[in-house]
């Protein structure tokens, strides 16, 4: 039985997988400058303090763009292809890497997305609809 | 320091399957080639600089290198800059010779992906592996697909890049793989990840490839027989990973390029023949449009019409690139612009007197470019 390749939760991210857990979306603010970045830093890239926190994102972005699997050498992935992988940038400026729940025929860059929090393999994994 | 430093000697392995070849032995096969072209002995070689190999992971590399090499370098090292290395290193080389910290160095590099291990290239991205993505393809898959949208960028015009290397790729005998593209048969062929397609993908290839470099007097010296002057060299880093690029379809290319430009005291228009690292063909289109060959957003329609084949306005790639004549992360694109300089390409652009080379990694985040000319 193949396995999903899973995060590897560390005191870094431990945060953000558990407020996922709780059904919330988070992403880093720096308390020096008030620069907003995902994914977990240990300092801010801007002004590369350590005083960083978590804040609740509200969960809403625009489609960056988009790639559609055709192939994989990963053999849990390769049993979902075609699939697609997204770069979504949240409406505080944070950027991750995710999947869009539509067909790939609706997706189109700077359209609307609303975070849509799933269960997987034990993750709650943050995913986006079309909003 | 235009035209202070040439490529003395150029020298390449064979480019393909080549099983139970390390890159150590790739890289002497290079070096060896590259010294005989060059008409020197190894005694006189006082700098090596090597690219870190992507398929095989270890450290003191250079090190390894020298020993097998049989050799003492006063200057070097190891360069971990993917595709951008090769240019970068005799960027490097030529500032250490002007500053008297070696006279003739060897360039060199040397990869077995193809019957090593390709894991760097189809690895998933840490934490994001939960979500499928992994591979290096993606990553300029997602670049792609932001400028087809962006700019309207065509599939066609992804594949008529293809069609150009894998046509300039047929008419070079030592190219891996020499058969011609049609349109047709590019529109039929597999998406691997969209809206990349099989034939917009590099070749895998176990191959070296090396260059001796020394300053013009030197070589004048040594009676070597056909050097060709570095006219300039320059670098960039676009450094963000592709997900957190402000913007996914503008690099640093941009920034090498103007440095190269502005050292050779040359524009775009000057160049007659260009040799673009074509890892993947969006790639080509990327860096046309950094380099200023053409506005951003034109680089679809600028290679349409057969305008970068042999015969167009600014012909690329004439031995068949990444893309037909070997996968090697880019010094084939070296010794290629030497040659078309010498007048011994065998797709030769008539009379050119400027070559331009650009190399680049990771997914777009090194650059460096390289113009060679007869000064
Ligand atoms: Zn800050």
């Amino acid at each position: 039985m193949s396995e999903l390749p899973l995060p590897v939760v560390t005191p870094l991210t431990e945060p953000y997988w558990k407020g996922l857990e709780e059904g919330e979306l988070r992403h880093q603010k720096c308390r020096g400058c008030g620069h907003v970045w995902l994914p977990a830093r240990e300092e801010c890239p801007r002004c590369l303090t350590a005083d960083i926190t978590w804040e609740a994102s509200s969960g809403r972005g625009r489609l960056i763009s988009w790639v559609i699997y055709h192939h994989s050498s990963d053999p849990v992935f390769a049993e979902r292809v075609p699939y697609n992988v997204a770069v979504v940038e949240l409406d505080e400026g944070a950027r991750l890497i995710t999947n869009i729940l539509a067909p790939s025929e609706d997706l189109a860059i700077e359209l609307p997305v609303v975070v849509q929090i799933e269960q997987e393999s034990g993750f709650s994994l943050p995913r986006f609809r079309l909003a | 320091m235009r035209g202070t430093a040439v490529i003395a000697g150029i020298g390449q392995t064979a480019q393909g399957k080549m099983p139970g070849r390390t890159t150590t032995s790739l890289n002497v096969e290079a070096c060896r080639k590259a010294l005989d072209d060059a008409g020197i002995e190894k005694s006189m070689v006082d700098g090596l600089f090597v690219k870190y190999p992507t398929s095989e992971h270890r450290s003191m590399y250079a090190q390894t290198m020298a020993e097998a090499l049989g050799i003492q370098p006063r200057i070097g090292g190891v360069w971990d800059q993917g595709g951008a290395a090769p240019s970068s290193m005799i960027s490097f080389a030529a500032m250490a010779i002007e500053q008297g910290q070696c006279e003739v160095a060897l360039v060199t590099i040397a990869d077995n992906p193809r019957t090593g291990t390709r894991q760097a290239y189809e690895r998933g991205w840490g934490d994001d592996a939960v979500f499928g993505w992994f591979g290096t393809p993606a990553g300029y898959a997602m670049v792609a697909r932001r400028h087809m949208e962006q700019y309207g960028t065509k599939h066609e015009q992804l594949g008529a890049v293809a069609r150009a290397c894998r046509r300039h790729g047929a008419n070079n005998p030592d190219a891996q793989l020499r058969r011609p593209l049609t349109a047709e048969a590019y529109e039929a062929s597999s998406f691997v990840v969209d809206p990349l397609r099989r034939d917009d993908c590099c070749l895998i290839s176990d191959g070296g490839a090396a260059v001796v470099v020394m300053s013009a007097e030197r070589a004048r010296q040594l009676g070597v027989g056909a050097p060709v002057p570095i006219l300039g060299f320059g670098q960039g880093q676009t450094s963000w990973e592709v997900a957190q690029r402000p913007d996914l379809t503008s690099t640093a290319a941009a920034v090498s390029a103007r440095t190269a430009f502005a050292m050779a005291g040359l524009a775009p228009k000057d160049i007659d023949v260009a040799q673009l690292y074509d890892c993947f063909t969006i790639t080509v289109i990327l860096t046309l449009e950094d380099y200023g060959f053409c506005a951003k957003g034109q680089g679809g329609p600028f290679v349409e019409d057969g305008r970068i084949e042999i015969g167009g306005d600014l012909p690329i790639n004439t031995s068949g690139g990444l893309l037909s004549e070997s996968g090697m992360p880019g010094m084939q694109l070296v010794t290629e612009a030497v040659r078309q300089i010498r007048g011994t390409s065998t797709n030769q652009v008539a009379g050119a007197t400027t070559s331009l080379v650009s190399n680049q990694g990771g997914i777009m985040h090194t650059h460096s470019t390289l113009i060679l000319g007869s000064s």
